[in-house]
């Protein structure tokens, strides 16, 4: 079977015909497969939905108990038959839960990565290489430019600026699913150990991973602290809270931002941030051309982010590769 | 290397003034010499090295990387240093780079000014290999002479002055006199040792400028009073010279010395002058005859002078005033005892490049107007009324000085929006938008006045080109909004046709046919002509 016959691109998202289902579809279908719990990619309104455990979860507790109509827990490396088609879930490393999706049908397979990444992240399952005619890549950080450095040396710089300007607060802008826990977890493993604050966006997800048996360390809600001043203290809150007059209450905020795109000095300087934290939960592109070297599979799909670089190095690197211009997904996570 | 990368990155981002003075102290207290000191030289804009054009880092880059993939990524991050310091190892962090993750800041300066003409692009590449991103970005900055903080002197000094327990005036005079990288000037703030020795301090004194004579203001003026002189077409200076060391600044206190190896060899007094940097030499009569500015052009913005551009531009200061004679200080004489110093000196000074700008007879403004209009010479841009009894003060005071210029319509403007322009130029920036000060609510702010595409060579049109992308702020479409601040920014002189009153713009006020006459990479942003000057003209 031709792998396009298998799966493309249809309006509502990326469609198989044959198991009649759609992956991370951006408008209501009858059965959805879902490969991780950021906005873009899982919404509500579904009949049928197969995710990870955690995705479920985490659905319910972003778009409340009744986000489908059925849901059904995919268990990583468990193959299922859908109308005979072939689906199993293996680990992404992106998010808590965040898995790609095999589909095989008729001796063709095709890997859906969904967003992903190669680095050690103990808030997430490592990515599993899985082999596969197809690979569907995402290119969020597909440039040449982007080299996400050691997590650790980012959270680093937060810590020596947290001894240097011990009266300011630090506002670290994160993204609520997985980057807010992934900067808690890095500052843990640096050895900071005083209470970390949280903005109400944050705080249901962060108790989520804690049950999970990720140790995120003292964790308090600003809200519950009407008194404090927060000074020299790491107060952790979404982009939409950044600049805002949330921030207002605190003592000189010192604006730091964890996100891949920090590494371009410009996109730190539009958005008034005074301490880039370059920490993404995508691949850089290293992790794009080495992935796709490993795995080397016929062809290679290409899908959100910036598509023409990275089948420009395909192409340069003698491997099949074309755009799949797909619409709607900008990273929750990193957009 | 490191520290000095990671300094900068803090400083861009980092707005407010005290944080900044942190930052700088915190760093200066933790970094030794002689890094720190070349550090401060870079942020102050003292230090000299040589000068590593982009030509080279573009071809060095191309090395590494495929052009397509280099073109995607320098259209997504918009400025060549920062593409060049991400992109150097996409395809695996190089060999080098592990055994010298050490490098620091004075080898680095100490291996660029030592590298003869053939090891630069060796060397740079090394360099780029040895350093991370961050120090390859500064590493860049430094050596394209892009790295402006945006960071005061004054600043500099208060950082200094928490070094220690002196005070940052005391420090900033004694720094104007030394060399980086100031290891005796930190001996002392640290208390390790006296005041540095100096040996010949010489320091910029900020000039005195002229308002436009504006309508109704020569009614109020008696001709007696003053002195009429001719305003050359070329660039204003300052020329010190104090026992052996020679410095030539700028109007906005540039060091300029570097392009005029044979002005600064020839002076052959010692004190401070103001005048106009002309080209030109002496003709049969011995007297120094002036060349039109585009001449003068091609001795500007070179960091380095062939002896061949020496021969064919030659260059000679027209004198204006006196500042210092020797170690004294004339700025407090009226005009005239000053110039009757300076004519003796002039004079003393024989064949040097080096003459006096001659004082013009009048009897009534009618008739001086006459003169300015059709002057002797084509080098004369118009006449500059100077108070008889005026003491040389700093700055812009009405009434002391005035400029007549010849042509009315000219004004310096700062850039402001640039876009790509069409056909032959769609690839460079072409179509400007410029504006003039104006009083805002808070503080003054450039106001949009017109748009011009035209009037500049192809040479500029590349300059102009490479400013844009290199200081681009914001982007709106296809419009780049460019940095202009009073101290940073691009200023052109604008000549345009004549000039009617506006409802549909902002300013009030329309051009007719503005063109960009040229470019003023002397003058800084807040050097630029007021909106209030631009409506007299009605
Ligand atoms: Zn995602
Ligand atoms: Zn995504």
């Amino acid at each position: 079977m031709k792998p396009d016959a298998l799966l493309y691109p249809a309006p509502a998202g990326l469609y198989c015909p044959a198991g009649d289902f759609y992956v991370d579809p951006v408008e209501p279908v009858a059965r959805a497969l879902i490969t991780h719990g950021h906005s873009d990619h899982a919404r509500a309104g579904h009949g049928a939905v197969l995710a990870s455990r955690e995705t479920l979860d985490i659905m319910r507790i972003r778009m409340g108990e009744d986000f489908c109509a059925e849901a059904q827990v995919a268990i990583p490396g468990e193959p299922v038959s859908i109308r005979g088609v072939t689906v199993s879930f293996h680990p992404a490393g992106h998010v808590l839960g965040s898995c790609q999706i095999r589909i095989e049908h008729k001796g063709c397979q095709i890997v859906v990565s969904g967003d992903y990444k190669r680095g050690i992240d103990p808030t997430a399952a490592p990515f599993e290489p899985v082999a596969c005619d197809v690979f569907i890549t995402e290119a969020t950080f597909g440039l040449p430019v982007f080299r996400h450095p050691d997590p650790l040396l980012e959270t680093a710089k937060l810590l020596s600026s947290l001894r240097q300007f011990d009266q300011r607060t630090h506002f670290v802008g994160a993204y609520a699913l997985g980057k807010a826990q992934r900067v808690i977890s890095l500052l843990r493993r640096g050895g900071y150990d005083e209470p970390i604050y949280l903005h109400g966006a944050m705080t249901r997800l962060c108790d989520y991973y804690q049950a999970e048996g990720i140790d995120l360390g003292p964790l308090r809600a600003v809200a519950d602290e009407p008194a404090a001043d927060f000074c020299g203290r790491v107060v952790i809150g979404p982009p939409s809270a950044f600049g805002g007059t949330w921030m207002r209450r605190f003592a000189d905020p010192l604006p730091a931002f964890a996100s891949g795109w920090m590494m371009v000095r410009q996109r730190a300087r539009q958005r008034g941030v005074e301490l880039p934290l370059v920490i993404s939960d995508h691949c850089d592109w290293q992790e794009l051309t080495e992935t796709i070297r490993e795995l080397s599979p016929a062809e290679v799909w290409v899908t959100h982010g910036r598509e023409e670089a990275l089948v420009r190095w395909c192409g340069l690197n003698g491997i099949a590769a074309r755009p799949l211009h797909l619409i709607g997904y900008e990273d929750e996570g990193d957009a | 290397m490191k520290a000095f990368s990671t300094l900068l990155d803090r400083l861009v981002l980092t707005p407010g003034r005290n944080a900044k003075r942190q930052l700088l102290a915190d760093y200066f207290r933790a970094t030794p010499d002689p890094d720190r000191g070349y550090a401060l030289a870079a942020i102050a804009g003292t230090l000299d090295v040589l000068h590593v054009k982009p030509k080279l880092l573009r071809e060095l880059v191309m090395e590494r990387i495929d052009a397509e993939l280099f073109r995607y990524s320098y259209d997504y991050v918009g400025d060549l240093a920062e593409t060049i310091a991400l992109i150097w190892d996409h395809d695996g962090v190089p060999e080098e780079a592990a055994f010298d993750a050490g490098l620091r800041l004075g080898a680095v300066v100490e291996a660029l000014n030592g590298a003869g003409k053939l090891q630069v692009r060796p060397l740079v590449r090394s360099l780029l290999n040895r350093l991370d991103a961050s120090g390859r970005y500064a590493f860049i900055k430094l050596a394209t002479g892009g790295l402006r903080m945006g960071i005061s002197a004054k600043l500099a000094m208060q950082a200094l002055a928490d070094l220690g327990t002196q005070d940052a005036g005391e420090i900033e005079a004694l720094w104007h006199g030394l060399a980086p990288p100031y290891e005796s000037l930190f001996a002392w703030i640290e208390g390790r040792a006296g005041p540095p020795e100096m040996s010949a301090p010489v320091i910029f004194h900020p000039v005195m400028l002229a308002n436009p004579v504006e309508p109704g203001d020569l009614e109020t003026l008696t001709p007696s009073l003053y002195a009429a002189e001719w305003k050359w077409d070329g660039i204003r200076i300052q020329i010190t010279r104090r026992k052996e060391t020679v410095r030539l600044f700028s109007r906005s206190g540039e060091d300029i010395s570097g392009s005029f190896p044979d002005l600064i060899d020839a002076i052959p007094f010692e004190g401070t002058i103001d005048g106009e940097l002309l080209v030109g030499s002496r003709n049969e009569q011995g007297r120094l005859s002036a060349r039109p500015f585009s001449d003068l052009q091609q001795r500007l913005n070179r960091k380095s002078v062939s002896g061949k551009v020496i021969e064919e531009f030659p260059v000679f200061v027209r004198a204006y005033d006196l500042l210092f004679q020797g170690e004294q200080d004339v700025r407090p004489m009226p005009f005239e005892a000053r110039r009757a110093r300076l004519a003796e000196l002039i004079s003393a000074a024989g064949n040097a490049p080096f003459d006096l700008s001659p004082l013009v007879d009048f009897a009534s403004f009618e008739a001086l107007d006459r003169l300015r209009l059709s002057p002797p010479d084509p080098v004369i841009e118009g006449v500059m009324l100077k108070r008889r009894d005026s003491v040389y003060q700093a700055g812009r005071m009405k009434g002391p000085w005035f400029k007549w210029k010849r042509d009315p319509h000219v004004i310096d403007a700062v850039l402001i929006y640039a876009q790509r322009g069409h056909g032959k130029r769609s690839s460079y920036y072409s179509d400007f938008t410029f504006g003039v000060w104006a009083q805002g609510p808070e503080c003054d702010q450039l106001v949009p006045v017109g748009k011009a595409y035209f009037g500049f060579t192809d040479e500029e049109l590349l300059l102009l080109d490479r400013f844009v992308r290199n200081n681009t702020v914001d982007r709106f479409g296809p419009v780049r909004v460019l940095k202009a601040t009073k101290s940073e920014g691009f200023v052109v002189e604008v000549a345009f046709e004549g000039l009617n009153r506006s409802n549909r713009h902002k300013s009030g006020v329309a051009m007719r046919f503005p063109r960009i006459s040229r470019l003023r990479q002397d003058k800084k942003p807040e050097d630029a002509d007021r909106l209030d000057q631009l409506k007299a003209m009605l």
